[in-house]
């Protein structure tokens, strides 16, 4: 194992599911040490999602966890037990950061809270990543990916008008909280460096859709008072900002320069702006296209979109430089000669699951590449290591803790 | 992001090609200065103007590069090696540098060129063809999330490099291919295919282990809540918070996989008892039940949210060309290092006395000269 960026970390994740895993993947791909804290007999719920292969369900084949669990070690531990907590707390004297996820008002409970555990260890960065954060009236609030994204505003900008909003596919947002929270717990590290001390990162998915993702808006709401909507496939402001149907698929079409938009018209009437659109007075302005006849100018461009396919007519972008893209299905980005050619998926043996491709690295670092090491853990893999090795408990004591339902 | 952890970020731009940041479509003035995306998104740094394109703008970037510790670059991949600031030519200039470029699909492979914008990247990376009613037409995120989940991996990768170079004394080159870092984020999707060939599609606002999951019509017009059900408690305290309706005792919803089969007639149920209540209504009902419900919130929405609100989602900034802006917080609170705005949006160029002069050192005749032939522009 090559020293990685983050060797030396050590990070304890107490989460489940996307959020907190995806946290402690980018910390654990990356080289810190990350220690999964799973239910004993059950773990991760990720382990019951899915996808299995050939469909068959087996907490050890779960693909969501596969994917989210890379390079970390697995120990199975009862934290609603007093000697679960406490040992708990013995993991977290030597650790540099946890990672956790449940109802704040739990923590509390559980006497697990970041002021319980500051006194065990001073220098402890908790990154706690919620749907809605550790302060303010929802904090005890429940929520899942669907909720903070309509709190955050995300839902609101996606489908048709009179219709329901559209959440983010697949927990999108479960990603974006997981990665803010490695950011913050790497600014944390920073911080310690010059205080000493650790500190309480508190990530609330909503507020991360309502910062980073729809956070400027509010700027244009408040000086011009404009409010984003929905608007089916078209976001309007300058024509074409689009998806459309081709022959096989649908191309996604986004032209903010003039020129770009010159170069389409050109390939559309095979070298020249086809006559129809340079005669028509209503269409030299593409804002009144995008106010007033999208829906005309969409119904145009379809017989020549309808006669091509995706990549046809991707091909020809790319030769007259314009910057549209076909909507590609996973097989499609799976195969993609693009990512082949940059050996972007990473094949992963599981001694149970198998052998599959997974998504390699979200950045590439020159000096300490992003690895896959090890496969995403059994549960329980690491419990000896951890347990007899780390912390010096005997067998004997390993084997009482287990059958009290501790371990 | 760096701004806001305490970072000094200098940006480099210049007038004969303005930051498109500063003409964005919500721009209706077509004033630099008076952007509201810049004005959010681009705070806690300051702006230096420098042409690239001026053969001598580049001693001048190395000079500021050498008292760096971190180069971020989107261009095209041949922009930076064309006016000899690629990493090779900077990691002469600074040895223990950390430079990160974020081209689109990256610098390597056949797409290596092509040109895209956000909201195509999420076509590109197969997330887009997710996005749309339940087996209806795609119609996509509508949304620059590739550049905002790139920019947040980034800043997370510029990161570990610093925690590398502290211990080894070494920097490092990171290539954040915007197209890969949001293949990462549809990890599901993928598994999906490459463990049974599996491809999905416009799914709505369907998930497979939660039903209800929808948003839901409410009482006034156009607003909407968010319901999910995981559990078969939360099932139960559905039905209670609802008042126990004689339908939730139907077979069709009598377990999970029923109510999952017959969700399209469970919404329309549901509707039927969220239309005539708030959105915040509703969501106090079932919040009280333990219940996860939010409202859909829209962009005045969260700007009078009161969690939104004591929680400073959104922060009251004052600047010079506007008066008050309201700039989104950053996307974590942190309990010692809250963010503060040391710096508000910048003017164009507005620290390149304080750049040039006091970090620089250079001459008030050096940088006259400069002015005069356009370089400093």
């Amino acid at each position: 194992m090559s020293d990685k960026a983050l060797t030396g970390l050590r990070v304890v994740e107490l989460a489940e599911f996307i959020a907190g895993p995806y946290c402690g993947k980018l910390l654990a791909d990356f080289g810190a040490e990350v220690i999964k804290i799973e239910k004993p007999g059950v773990g991760d719920e990720a382990r019951q999602r899915g996808p299995f292969p050939d469909y068959l369900p087996d907490p050890e084949k779960s693909g969501l966890f596969l994917y989210l669990n890379t390079n970390k070690l697995s120990i199975t531990l009862n934290i609603e037990t007093a000697t679960g907590q406490h040992i708990l707390k013995d993991i977290l004297k030597t650790a540099d950061v946890l990672i956790e996820d449940h109802p704040p008002a739990q923590m509390q409970t559980l006497g697990l809270d970041f002021e319980s555990l500051r006194k065990v260890n001073p220098a402890l960065i908790v990154v706690s990543i919620t749907a809605f954060g550790q302060t303010g009236p929802y904090r005890d609030y429940k929520g899942y990916a669907i909720n903070a994204s309509a709190l955050g505003g995300q839902t609101v900008c996606a489908g048709e008008m009179g219709r329901e909003p559209l959440t983010p596919p697949l927990c999108l947002g479960h990603y974006q909280s997981g990665t803010a929270g490695a950011t913050a717990a790497m600014g944390a590290v920073f911080a310690r460096e010059a205080s000493g001390k650790g500190q309480h990162v508190d990530i609330s998915e909503a507020q991360v859709w309502a910062t980073l993702h729809t956070g400027n808006q509010e700027s244009s709401f408040i000086m011009h008072g404009m409010k984003r909507m929905r608007w089916g496939h078209r976001t309007p402001g300058v024509y074409p900002y689009t998806i459309l149907p081709c022959k096989d698929g649908f191309m996604s079409m986004i032209a903010i320069q003039g020129y770009q938009w010159k170069r389409f018209l050109e390939m559309l009437g095979d070298g020249q702006v086809p006559e129809w659109y340079s005669s028509d007075p209503r269409f030299q302005d593409r804002r009144q296209i995008s106010l007033k006849y999208a829906d005309e100018m969409d119904g145009r461009l379809a017989p020549w979109l309808t006669a091509h396919t995706k990549q046809e007519i991707y091909k020809l972008c790319l030769e007259k430089r314009v910057p549209f893209a076909p909507v590609r299905n996973m097989a499609e980005v799976v195969n993609d000669a693009h990512l082949k050619a940059r050996d972007y998926f990473v094949e992963v043996n599981h001694p149970l699951a198998g052998t599959f491709k997974y998504p390699g690295a979200p950045g590439r670092l020159s000096e300490t590449p992003w690895a896959v090491d090890s496969p995403a853990p059994l549960l329980g893999q690491h419990n000896e290591e951890i347990y007899c090795k780390r912390l010096g408990y005997s067998k004997e004591k390993l084997e009482t803790l287990r059958t009290g339902g501790v371990i | 992001m760096l701004g806001d952890l305490g970072a000094e970020v200098i940006k480099i731009e210049t007038r004969s090609r303005i930051d498109s940041m500063r003409l964005s479509p919500d721009n209706l003035d077509k004033e630099p200065d008076r952007d509201p995306w810049f004005h959010s998104g681009v705070r806690n740094q300051m702006s230096i103007t420098l042409d690239m394109e001026q053969p001598k703008a580049i001693p001048v970037i190395k000079n500021l590069i050498k008292t760096s510790d971190v180069v971020i670059e989107n261009f095209s991949p041949k922009v930076m090696k064309q006016h000899d600031l690629d990493y090779q030519a900077l990691r002469q200039t600074k040895p223990d540098i950390i430079m990160i470029s974020l081209p689109a699909t990256g610098h390597s492979g056949p797409l290596r060129d092509a040109q895209t914008y956000g909201p195509s990247l999420t076509g590109l990376a197969g997330v887009d063809g997710l996005v749309g009613y339940n087996g209806e037409r795609v119609l996509g995120l509508q949304q620059a999330y590739a550049d905002v989940n790139s920019a947040l991996h980034g800043a997370f990768t510029v990161l570990a490099a610093l925690y590398y170079r502290k211990r080894t004394g070494k920097g490092q080159f990171i290539e954040m291919a915007q197209l890969e870092a949001v293949v990462g984020i549809a990890g599901e999707a993928v598994m999906e295919y490459v463990m049974n060939g599996r491809v999905l599609g416009t799914m709505g606002n369907y998930y497979p282990t939660m039903c209800p999951h929808n948003n839901y019509r409410c009482a006034e017009e156009d607003k909407w809540v968010s319901i999910a059900v995981k559990t078969e408690d939360e099932w139960k305290a559905f039905c209670q918070a609802i008042g126990d309706p004689a339908w939730t005792k139907d077979e069709r919803f009598a377990d999970k996989y029923s109510r999952q089969r017959n969700r399209n007639e469970l919404d329309r149920l549901i509707t039927e008892w969220t239309s005539k209540l708030t959105y915040y209504e509703v969501t106090e009902i079932l919040q009280k039940h333990g219940v996860a419900a939010a409202p859909c919130l829209d962009t005045e929405g969260r700007f009078f949210d009161p969690h939104l609100q004591e929680r400073k989602t959104y922060l009251e900034v004052e600047h010079p060309t506007t008066g008050t802006d309201f700039i989104a917080n950053s996307a974590w609170a942190m309990s010692d290092n809250q963010t503060e705005i040391r710096y508000r949006s910048p003017l164009l160029g507005e620290h390149n006395k304080h750049v040039f002069k006091e970090l620089l050192h250079m001459t008030d005749e050096e940088i006259a000269q400069l002015e005069a032939e356009k370089v400093i522009y």
